[in-house]
């Protein structure tokens, strides 16, 4: 299998994804949540929580950070990793804004 | 822009709690530098007695290791004494010459142990306890000599005594007072503590003055000669005399100092660009020597090096534990009482036991404990809230446990519990782990111990054994958080009394001007404070306050419960538990439809459907909407269910149509969102098949109307709900109910539920409210009904969104591309 493309793929609108949430592209190797942040920065993380495997893309975004919905862990949408203490990293991918369109590299 | 300079002198516990507060609300604001006279990172100066006893390893008690310096950009000079500080050219200038400049000073320098002005002070052998080169000497000294004497029998002295005896040395505590640790314990309690530590093997000389210190012939300490004219031999002498601020640099640099270097509530000496902490100031005439509340100075003067300017330092009321293995004594307050003040006394001089209580007025004042000590924290959160004692003044001696029904808060006395023992029954935590990361961690706050272990983090009703373990882990560092004043979150210092006050004064209608206006520390709030705001504006400006969905935990942003496996659960209203067979069938075939794998009745009288991918939702409630049905809000902080029993319309026993009465209530409350969950019963007759005595609210039909009881709760914690009135009529129920609810809702805070709003307000203040005035309830259940009126199904709502609208799109799932897999 194929583990990097170079190639930047087009999954939507960023007025398509609401401020301070997420949207779920699912992709061949499992979904992957694209969070929008206060500033509309964009991240992509895949759509599992390191802790029990809970749908990151449902929990609520602050700052740079997602609460997953099912035990409140807080996970950093650059780097995937939980926030102290909780020690764990979901795995993130890279994704950009290009003349409003957001493109995503898996 | 320059970032501004901070000079920190000592890199002891205050100053650096101090950094890390500010870091927290202003990183990157200061460059900082740090000297210690010290040669080690910080490290938590009461557990040096562990250490000395041998039960811990220098390594284990250090608070931030090099690298915590490090990876917050703070140059640190450890092992460097500045010498001078040149206000004029706001520089601070080392022994050895190292220099730095500062726009901001901060003092924190500790204190000193007082050395007895005798003659032979200076001889080797002869030491303070203070710091781990003390420690150390003393390690060593137990390892080649024979016989101690430790002058001063407070909290230091014994606990070095204990250390040395413990380490085979034969040990003499001198001190001249009548009983030992007389500034923490009264006689009785200091007679049983000492007859303990001379069982452990220390001897006490008291009422003994030191008049010398005798060298032997190797020029070492040989003998300790007193007044009395005796002498007792002593190869070790450790002065434990107590302890004064150390204000040498702040004198020598012209800042006013009176026993301690003299701050004000902003912890701001006389010099403006100068701020000091800890056990070198003094304020409003007190120095503290104990941790706790140079830890509540640290948040005072973080807020001010932020330019924040809130906040002030008003003085503590202090605690005391000792740290010897295997003996338990507390006190905290005023304990010896006075004029105008009660004493409550157990004492088991055989057990073990004992406990004095100093009551003036109906406030508790002082506590002081001797070998039962698990209720010293509960008693110490009394002292420090002046709260009323009045309702458990006969059961405050027995402790938290004899309160009556504390569910499983208070079973189990921590410090008897096994570490194998379960603590948190949500997150599987059990005792062992807790003080584990209580000491590896460093750990002092209820706080830190949820965010480490879990534990107390879920449904909380094990926070008070938590608080238990820390307060005997930690002893006098462990600062129960006042109760009433607790902020909502670590995004502000406000409480949420606070908040809903400021929202509802100053007409704030949406989240970002609440942030902005009550300067929220972090830009967007966070997942435990955006919920409660977001409810707290819809509550009080309903029609007007923007509801925000991002700031809705999912499952009522989903109008769905989510699951473990991120599937939703589907819960459709069956109005007072009443359906009918084309519901049925309508439930049947969306089960089939949408394949769901688990169909269950609910305790609410109702049918939940489990297992509901999300994206099927929409369709899902589309089709449940055309056999009529409207969401249950199975899933939301809002009117769950209106349970009823079959009632004078079928039931042979039944005096009232509870059936009826239940629809009516749960149609009116439709759509009702409210601090928590809120759940209603109405059952025909006394015999309450419908169990309306676990309801927030609960109705009771009688032959000449209906009892309506409230604050009832089957949840964590069984509570039975209090009676509240009798009305004759169903609107009467309708109007009175809906009044209650519509206060729980502008005055409960988020996540309370009604019980525990009850608990904080008071019965009578809610009868004050609904039942005795009238005008104010009519008043509340207007407020209720506008509030309610125009809501729309959710559920039908998103069903007909278009899949791009900003209802619609919560439920679609991105397509895959084909591009994404080359």
């Amino acid at each position: 299998m194929n583990t990097a493309t170079t190639e930047w793929t087009p999954v939507c609108a960023l007025e398509d994804i609401p401020r301070l949430g997420a949207r779920v592209v699912s992709a061949a190797s499992g979904d992957i949540a694209i969070f929008r942040t206060g500033d509309d920065r964009i991240f992509a993380v895949h759509d599992k929580c390191p802790h029990k495997g809970g749908p990151l893309s449902q929990g609520i975004v602050a700052g740079n950070t997602v609460t997953c919905p099912l035990h409140n862990w807080k996970i950093q949408l650059d780097s995937g990793e939980a926030v102290a203490p909780d020690v764990g990293c979901a795995r993130s991918f890279e994704v950009k804004v290009d003349n409003g369109q957001v493109l995503l590299r898996t | 822009m320059q970032k501004k300079r901070l000079v920190m002198i000592g890199n002891g516990m205050a100053g650096c709690r101090t950094l890390e507060e500010l870091l927290k609300i202003a990183p990157g604001m200061y460059d900082i530098t740090v000297f210690g006279a010290e040669p080690h990172p910080n490290y938590n100066r009461i557990l040096l007695s562990p250490v000395l006893a041998g039960e811990m390893t220098v390594q284990d008690i250090i608070l931030n290791d090099w690298d915590w310096y490090r990876d917050n950009d703070i140059t640190l000079h450890a092992g460097k004494k500045v010498v001078k500080i040149d206000r004029t050219a706001r520089r601070v200038i080392a022994e050895d010459g190292t220099a730095a400049e500062y726009d901001r000073l901060l003092l924190a320098t500790g204190s000193n142990p007082f050395i007895l002005p005798v003659s032979g002070k200076d001889l080797p052998g002869v030491i303070a306890y203070r710091d781990i080169a003390d420690t150390d000497a003393m390690i060593e000294a137990a390892a080649t000599h024979r016989h101690a004497v430790v002058i001063g029998a407070g909290l230091l002295g014994l606990e070095a005594a204990n250390g040395l005896a413990l380490r085979g040395m034969q040990v003499t505590v001198v001190h001249l007072a009548a009983w030992i640790m007389e500034r923490q314990l009264d006689r009785p309690s200091a007679d049983m503590l000492q007859a303990s530590l001379e069982k452990k093997g220390l001897a006490f000389l008291l009422e003994k003055q030191t008049e010398s210190l005798i060298a032997g012939a190797d020029g070492r300490v040989a003998a300790v000669r007193f007044k009395s004219g005796e002498t007792l031999p002593a190869d070790l002498v450790v002065m434990a005399a107590g302890i004064r601020p150390n204000t040498t640099l702040a004198e020598s640099a012209g800042l006013y100092c009176n026993r301690g270097l003299v701050v004000n509530d902003t912890m701001q000496t006389y010099d403006p660009k100068i701020y000091a902490v800890g056990e070198c100031v003094s304020h409003r005439g007190i120095a503290y020597g104990l941790v706790a509340p140079l830890f509540e100075q640290a948040k005072v003067c973080a807020n001010h090096l932020a330019h924040y300017g809130i906040g002030t330092y008003k003085g503590s009321v202090t605690s005391t534990k000792l740290k010897v293995t295997g003996i338990d004594v507390f006190s905290a307050g005023n304990f010896t009482g006075g004029p105008g003040c009660d004493d409550i006394v157990l004492h088991d001089p055989s057990g073990g036991v004992y406990k004095r209580l100093v009551i003036e007025g109906e406030r508790l004042v002082g506590a002081c404990l001797y070998g039962d000590t698990a209720d010293g924290a509960w008693y110490f959160q009394l002292i420090k809230d002046g709260q009323n004692i009045h309702a458990v003044r006969d059961h405050l001696m027995f402790g938290q446990n004899h309160l009556g029904d504390v569910g499983h808060k208070g079973q189990t006395q921590a410090a008897a519990m096994p570490d194998s023992a379960e603590v948190c029954g949500c997150n599987g935590v059990c005792k062992g782990t807790i003080v584990k990361a209580i000491k590896e961690k460093g750990l002092f706050s209820l706080d830190d111990v949820r965010k480490h272990t879990k534990a107390s983090s879920s449904c909380g009703s094990c926070t008070g054994l938590v608080e238990q373990i820390l307060a005997s882990c930690i002893g006098g560092a462990y600062t129960p958080a006042s109760s009433t004043s607790k902020p909502m979150c670590g995004c502000t210092d406000m409480n949420h009394g606070d908040v809903r006050t400021a929202i509802r004064e100053r007409h704030y209608i949406d989240i970002p001007t609440v942030m902005r206006e009550l300067q929220w520390k972090t830009p967007n709030g966070c997942a435990s404070c955006r919920p409660a705001l977001n409810y707290y504006l819809i509550s009080t400006w309903p029609h007007e306050a923007k509801d925000d969905a991002q700031s809705r935990y999912i499952n009522e942003r989903a109008h769905a419960n989510i699951q473990k496996d991120g599937t939703y659960s589907v819960v459709p209203r069956m109005w007072g538990g009443l359906t009918t067979p084309g519901e049925l069938r309508a439930i049947a075939d969306a089960a089939e439809k949408y394949q769901v794998p688990t169909v269950k009745v609910t305790g609410g009288q109702r049918i939940d459907l489990l297992g509901v991918k999300k994206d099927d939702l929409p369709a899902m409630w589309a089709d449940l909407s055309k056999a009529g049905m409207v969401s249950g809000h199975a899933y939301g902080k809002s009117l769950r269910t209106v349970k009823t029993c079959v009632g004078a319309e079928h039931c042979r026993f039944g005096t009232q149509l509870s059936m009826g009465l239940g629809v009516k209530l749960e149609k009116m409350l439709f759509g009702m969102y409210s601090p928590h969950k809120v759940k209603l019963a109405v059952s025909g007759c006394p015999r309450n098949c419908a169990e309306a005595g676990i309801k927030d609210v609960g109705v009771i039909g009688v032959e000449s109307g209906y009892e309506i009881y409230v604050a009832g709760n089957g949840g964590i914690k069984t509570e039975v709900a209090q009676f509240f009135c009798k009305v004759a009529s169903d609107e009467e129920v309708m109007e009175f109910s809906g009044a209650f609810i519509q206060l729980y809702r502008e005055e409960g805070w988020y996540l309370e539920r009604t019980v525990h709003y009850i608990d904080r307000v008071g019965l009578d203040y809610v009868k004050g409210k609904v039942v005795e005035d009238a005008e104010n309830r009519r008043a509340l259940f207007e407020r209720l009904l506008f509030a309610l009126q125009d809501y729309r199904d959710p559920w039908l709502e998103r069903a007909e969104a278009d899949a791009k609208s900003e209802l619609g799109r919560e439920f679609r799932t991105l397509a895959v591309r084909e591009a994404m897999k080359a």
